[in-house]
């Protein structure tokens, strides 16, 4: 177990150095100068750009960019942005949360609704139900998220008026609730199909006879013998879900002007802050593998024949 | 898919692995193919969605056939905002007019265009893509499998829209081709997966075993006996893909750095639609009501695909 953690810690490095290259690779390609824009309509002298770029790195080769920002990294320095001269840190220590805030209710939400449906729903497949729920997913999917956001805000902002179109700065939990389940529906929908698909398969497995035949209570053959033998597909959806989660807020952030990475990001992309947007991504990344290597230690929990060398 | 389905003629290596089932009829065993599209006919989920998708793509390029109206003519004086005639069935007015004073049906019909081909040839290029780098990865192994899965880890790593949001900026013209092949960048690592995946299963059959101990040059192997027979959940999970990319072209153009005007498509309505949302909102929804039914035809038609190729998931 140690051994295999170790080693899934160490593959991680370069998936880790790969993916922040690229970002900042692809930052770095963008055409604009962000030093140049800070003066506006303004002549500059072309000696006070190369000296301000000097000073800001700017002017160094690709790769020792790259070496000085993963430096900076190690002791959380991600840089600093070059209009306000505001340590990225800071930023991202005040949309972050926000913004981890919205993608763990909608987490939540596509975790307990998704799996109940799917429940609801496998444990009596090719009913009306199972039908009811099939459809049901497949609008959830078929409609982007975007759409979903508007059509949420415009029926219940609008028309009945029982939120806010836009949620406040401190973004509380009750703020949060329409946009995190507009930005959870995608996934609830996976996981309410996989669930489906899984218990309802499961359901004939020669255990569950087993189980039914020992006389256990319904509950407790549902609850523990079947539950936990469907779910190894249902946690590797997820495993890879709230990374995307947090990517996937840009969109709805736009939408319901929560002021978070999203909206940090899409400001710092017009801007061309490159630090800003390279430093958000990277904390989406390790979120991404750090989720993931904890999904694959849960298999052992869900199965115990997985055994990890 | 259905005609790419129809045209692969029964191969005998496919024959081979395709547990025969005896077809009622004939008195022969059918291939993987002919009796996955044997049973594809007799699924409703896949005439409807056949049907959907035909109409959608003669849209796509006939729109003429649908519309004698220009989608970029603007008449403000008349046309303002004007509401929709639900009764004028294929009318002009029958969307009513967005804020430019333009025909929201001419432009819905006029937008199916772009957005198909955005997702049509992403799909097809990532298909292409994903479908190298996997069965390269999965049949050699070793060193070229560890390199080749963790670039397609390091590429899956990076959120698809945010990765999408940073190419796209990098382009001062937002031309069609650069979304596509923004979207297509980003996107090909689930393909890869499968396709590794797959081809790993494979590689162990007696076939491979057989046609490897004949002589037959690597080559040979990878494009007659692992390809066809690998090649079946790619074309599944390709088929939703190709859903997900008409979702994915309509967000990045209504964030704004997607496609953008003078080229219709419905992403760039629906963007242009958020700003009249509280007295219009007719001029959001219309196309965003095209582009989940485009996505809900290809995910359904994915859905038949899957369940006539491996019916044990039905």
């Amino acid at each position: 177990m140690g051994r295999y953690v170790a080693r899934r810690l160490l593959q991680m490095i370069p998936v880790f150095l790969g993916s922040t290259m690229l970002v900042f690779a692809m930052m770095y390609a963008l055409p604009g100068d962000p030093v140049r824009a800070l003066a506006g309509e303004q002549t500059v002298d072309p000696a006070q750009i190369a000296a301000m770029k000097h000073k800001l790195g700017l002017d160094l080769p690709l790769w020792h960019q790259y070496w000085n920002y993963l430096t900076g990294l190690f002791h959380w320095d991600f840089g600093t942005e070059i209009a306000s001269g505001r340590p990225v840190a800071d930023t991202i220590a005040d949309a972050f949360p926000i913004t981890i805030r919205l993608a763990l209710f909608a987490f939540l939400f596509t975790v307990i609704v998704g799996i109940s449906m799917g429940v609801f729903a496998g444990l009596k497949a090719d009913t009306l139900r199972d039908r009811g729920l099939l459809i049901l997913t497949l609008l959830l999917i078929s409609v982007p998220s975007f759409v979903l956001g508007f059509l949420g805000q415009y029926l219940f902002a609008f028309q009945l008026g029982w939120v806010d179109p836009n949620v406040s700065a401190e973004a509380n939990w009750s703020e949060l609730f329409l946009p995190a389940v507009v930005l959870g529906s995608l996934s609830l929908a996976y996981v309410a199909r996989l669930t489906r698909t899984s218990v309802a398969e499961n359901l004939r497995a020669d255990y569950m006879r087993t189980a039914v035949a020992k006389g256990l209570p319904r509950r407790r053959v549902v609850g523990v013998h079947l539950m936990r033998n469907s779910m190894i597909p249902v946690v590797t959806f997820l495993g890879t879900d709230l990374g995307a989660l947090l990517g996937g807020a840009v969109v709805t952030e736009g939408i319901f002007n929560v002021q978070g990475v999203g909206r940090a990001v899409f400001g710092a992309l017009q801007h061309r802050e490159g630090a800003t947007v390279v430093g958000i991504v990277t904390l989406i990344v390790i979120v991404y593998l750090v989720t993931s290597l904890l999904v694959d230690l849960l298999y052992a929990v869900l199965d115990p024949r997985i055994r990890y060398a | 898919m259905p005609e790419t389905l129809k045209e692969t003629t029964p191969d005998p290596t496919v024959e081979a692995t395709a547990a025969p089932v005896p077809a009622a009829a004939a008195g022969k065993p059918r291939s993987l193919w002919s009796d996955a599209w044997h049973d594809l006919r007799r699924s409703p989920l896949f005439v409807v969605s056949a049907i959907l998708i035909v109409f959608l793509l003669v849209m796509a390029v006939f729109p003429g056939l649908f519309t004698g109206a220009d989608p970029r003519y603007a008449d403000l004086a008349h046309h303002y905002l004007q509401k929709p005639k639900w009764g004028n069935f294929f009318q002009e007015d029958w969307f009513g007019y967005d804020i430019q004073g333009r025909s929201i049906y001419a432009r819905v019909v006029y937008g199916a265009r772009a957005s198909i081909m955005v997702a049509v040839v992403v799909t097809v290029l990532v298909t292409v893509l994903g479908t190298v780098v996997g069965m390269l990865a999965g049949y050699f192994g070793g060193w070229i499998d560890t390199i080749l899965s963790r670039v397609t880890d390091i590429f899956f790593g990076v959120p698809f829209i945010l990765g999408a949001m940073v190419v796209l900026t990098s382009f001062a013209e937002r031309h069609i081709w650069v979304v596509i092949l923004a979207l297509a960048f980003l996107g090909w690592t689930q393909i890869a997966r499968v396709a590794r995946g797959s081809v790993l299963t494979i590689k162990q059959a007696d076939y491979v075993m057989a046609a490897k101990a004949l002589g037959a040059s690597t080559t040979r192997i990878l494009l007659r006996h692992i390809l066809p027979n690998a090649i079946a959940p790619v074309i599944v999970v390709a088929t939703i893909a190709l859903g997900g990319y008409i979702s994915a072209e309509a967000t990045l153009s209504f964030l704004g750095i997607g496609l953008a005007e003078p080229t219709v498509s419905w992403g760039v309505d629906i963007s242009s639609g958020q700003e009249q949302l509280r007295n219009a909102a007719f001029v959001l929804i219309i196309p965003s009501v095209m582009v989940s039914i485009t996505v809900l035809a290809f995910i359904m038609l994915g859905d038949a695909v899957r369940n006539a190729l491996d019916p044990k998931l039905r």
